[in-house]
């Protein structure tokens, strides 16, 4: 009952808006916003055939490139984190290449790999990796310093110390970063498909729009909304179970205060 | 006897942010194998600083510590630790089985022995029905338990016990120390527990090492010739007991004079 209740609380506006959005444009006569109903109408023809080819493709560079940034962000972020000198010396070079907004890299990434996928993935692991490494340092940082002194007693080294303390000592901060870095990669996903690729589903509603095809652009862009929903919900539930221990020692703390 | 654990003339100073200060000056005691030794001194004697040293977490800055013939530069294989932050020094992440159980998958421990030990030491402990619980679902004298089954699986030469049971309530400390004690008898280690209570020290130990405060020498090495079966009340009660606890008392508060005068 409890659970049903807060369900209609999390779906009642989305389901309220796409009501009003029914209603509002349910006798448009402009082409640049058509009825909802076309738009859905559209959304299977439009979406069906593609669906092996663009759809895949694109969300299959998605992966590639968040797994990627994931995997580069934790790898490089686990010994910047346990070194200080080592953190001293790439800091300032890393704070210079995360403020470079990552879209203007493309042209360069272009001109260097292609009009191919690798040009995607890199473009997403570019703009992907930063909230992953950056949040790694701090939680390979703040690893507790008994627990540290546990495992040295304990003699705690090698693979095992990394699995056992460190990723999962910093896995609260790491799995923060990874959220972000999940938006950011959805992002240039469609970024990169506009300005780099000929095809992919940024790629195909550009093109929709440049042909007047207004409802399957619109139908598109839900598409890209849905999809955004789906990782998201995703990625929550690997979060509470990876998690799992985190919330569960945080609770009675919140309790107290 | 020669002795287990021989510290030789430790010192230890602090240098950092442009000032030094010195910890320890000149520490010298040692433990038979087998023995129960209880360090006590005022807060602030460099206890915890001296225990780090003993374990090798921390470099003495002169003098050695040396357990078995082996001079300790680093944490030696056989000697486990239990901290006072028995929240900080279980894994959140793992279970309290898998908790006693990570030191022995490390050294490879077969598993039929591995289960053994870890049911064991949990039985023994007073834990056998929380397995698969996680640490933060136990209260602090349960994760206390947990920290000393860790410690009594991995079947060390020598424990180290840096004031394990500061943190708990008074009643759930008196069961600790019983629980310490029994576990001594049993498995014939050599225990050095570091403690700031005077009580403690002269209920727990068969020799109390007494520390002025910082910079830290021995004040006294001083035998407790209590009987080896103790009880919580009627050894406490003891003309004994109440003698020794006077001495020791005693000495830690000239030597706090001695060094505000």
């Amino acid at each position: 009952m409890a659970r049903l209740r807060q369900l209609a609380l999390v779906l009642a506006l989305p389901v309220a808006l796409l009501a009003l959005c029914w209603l509002l444009l349910a006798d448009s006569t402009s082409f640049y916003a058509p009825p909802l109903r076309r738009i859905l109408a559209a959304f299977g023809p439009t979406w069906a055939p593609r669906w092996a080819s663009e759809d895949a493709s694109s969300i299959a560079l998605l992966v590639i490139g968040y797994a990627g940034a994931v995997v580069a962000g934790v790898g490089l972020g686990i010994p910047l984190g346990a070194r200080p000198r080592l953190r001293a010396v790439f800091e300032p070079a890393l704070e210079l290449f995360r403020a470079i907004p990552p879209p203007a890299l493309v042209p360069a990434v272009k001109l260097v790999f292609g009009w191919g996928p690798a040009t995607n993935v890199l473009v997403i692991v570019s703009g992907a990796v930063w909230p992953v490494l950056l949040n790694t340092i701090e939680g390979v940082r703040a690893i507790d310093e008994v627990l540290a002194d546990t495992c040295r007693c304990y003699g705690i080294t090698g693979a095992r110390r990394l699995y056992v303390l460190v990723l999962r000592a910093a896995s609260p901060q790491i799995i923060t970063g990874m959220r972000q870095a999940l938006s950011i990669a959805i992002i240039l996903m469609v970024i990169s498909d506009m300005m780099v690729g000929s095809s992919g589903l940024g790629f195909t509603i550009l093109e929709f729009q440049r042909g007047f095809s207004i409802p399957e652009m619109w139908s598109g862009i839900l598409l890209l909304g849905g999809l955004g929903v789906v990782l998201s919900l995703v990625f929550r539930g690997f979060e509470a179970v990876a998690l799992r221990w985190y919330h569960g020692l945080r609770r009675p703390q919140r309790g107290d205060a | 006897m020669t002795p287990l654990l021989d510290v030789r003339h430790v010192r230890k100073v602090y240098d950092g942010h442009g000032r030094t200060v010195e910890a320890i000056r000149d520490l010298s005691f040692s433990c038979a194998p087998g023995e129960l030794v209880c360090i006590v001194g005022p807060s602030g004697a460099g206890k915890t600083t001296l225990l780090k040293c003993v374990a090798g977490l921390l470099a003495p800055t002169g003098g050695e510590v040396v357990l078995g013939d082996v001079r300790v530069d680093g944490p030696p294989p056989g000697m486990a630790v239990v901290f006072q932050e028995y929240g900080r020094s279980l894994f959140p992440w793992l279970t309290a089985w898998d908790n006693v159980a990570l030191p022995l998958r490390q050294r490879r421990t077969p598993p039929g022995e591995l289960r053994r030990l870890v049911d064991g030491a949990l039985g023994e402990v007073g834990l056998a029905d929380v397995h698969a619980a996680y640490p933060w679902q136990l209260s602090g004298g349960m994760q206390q338990r947990v920290a000393i089954a860790r410690a009594i699986a991995y079947e060390p030469r020598i424990l180290l016990m840096d004031e394990p049971f500061a943190a708990v309530d008074a009643q759930t400390r008196a069961d600790l120390e019983d629980l310490t004690r029994s576990l001594w008898r049993r498995h014939a280690m050599t225990i050095l527990f570091v403690t700031h209570d005077i009580d403690e020290a002269v209920y727990m130990g068969q020799r109390v090492v007494i520390l002025s405060a910082s910079p830290t020498v021995v004040l006294e090495d001083l035998a407790i010739d209590l009987p080896g079966e103790r009880d919580q009340l009627a050894t406490r009660s003891t003309p004994r007991f109440a003698e020794l606890r006077a001495r020791v008392y005693a000495r830690i508060q000239q030597a706090k004079q001695r060094s505000t005068t």
